[in-house]
């Protein structure tokens, strides 16, 4: 694909600002985790981007490498985190973050 | 207008939409699926960029493993009704502005850069980004790391499951 990156880097950029809207307008938690997924993965798009741009230097790959670390992480995360989740849903019987206000439980 | 860029326009307008969707629909589940969609187009858009194994990576990964979690879990809670504000009414109108005023400025940024995607794919080396050069990489170089992924996500699926055992939890 023969497109200039900025093209590329500036859809990164806009679903990054789409998930940081997610994160503040959304009060069901799981919402609020999916957009967290999709600044993740806009971040992963910038580093597939500069390993492209890079390419030829053997340096490149690198990016590729750090992709994958980054979905590990998250698959990671998301396993405890949606653990959480099903805990405060059986303790609060909801998950409206605006109603999980007190800290003694 | 080359192939590639309209290629790219429709994948870009696919993913932006795609994300759009997950903020506004009010159904938990449209949203999963929604962003199912959005993680299909960027793994296109990753084999366009020459990185097969981490277009395989998110489609099995992210749209697979992770998404099916999601929808586990959206429907083991049932749905929620969610209504956008809440007690922080003025929330709203504010999280709109910053995150528009965000996403002009990175575009402003990207924008400006002069440089480009200016390597054609001749240029790049043999098997670019193919599952045996990443893994060569990842086998050697990064071998350390790898292993401590391993460690990571062990920690992880103890901690799951500790904090969603109920039987010994006193009380409720």
């Amino acid at each position: 694909m023969n497109i200039p990156a900025s093209y590329v880097l500036s859809l990164s950029g806009v679903l990054f600002s789409l998930g940081i809207l997610g994160v503040l307008i959304r009060r069901n938690a799981i919402v609020i985790f999916m957009s967290i997924e999709l600044m993740l993965n806009s971040a992963n798009l910038a580093f597939i981007t500069f390993a492209r741009m890079l390419g030829p230097s053997p340096e490149a790959l690198r990016g590729h490498v750090m992709v994958f670390f980054i979905i590990a992480v998250a698959a990671a995360e998301v396993a405890v985190g949606l653990a959480l989740i099903v805990t405060i849903f059986r303790n609060k019987e909801t998950i409206n973050v605006d109603e999980v206000n007190s800290l003694q439980g | 207008m080359t192939t590639d860029l309209a290629i790219f326009l429709g994948l870009a307008v696919i993913s932006t939409l795609a994300g759009i969707s997950m903020l506004l629909s009010r159904n938990s589940i449209y949203s999963v699926l929604f962003l199912v969609l959005n993680f299909l187009a960027v793994a296109t858009l990753y084999l366009l960029l020459n990185a097969a194994f981490i277009a395989m990576v998110q489609i099995t990964v992210y749209a697979g493993a992770i998404m099916v979690l999601f929808l586990f879990v959206v429907m083991l809670l049932g749905p929620e009704r969610d209504q956008l504000g809440g007690p922080f009414r003025w929330q709203l109108p504010v999280a709109v502005v910053l995150a528009v005023g965000l996403m002009i400025e990175l575009g402003f940024v990207m924008l400006s850069r002069s440089d480009g995607l200016v390597n054609a794919v001749s240029s790049l080396g043999e098997g670019f980004g193919s599952p045996a050069s990443v893994g060569r990489l990842l086998f050697s170089e990064y071998l350390v790391p790898f292993e401590i992924t391993s460690i990571l996500l062990l920690v992880a699926m103890i901690g799951a499951i500790v904090l969603t055992r109920s039987g010994s939890r006193e009380g409720r």
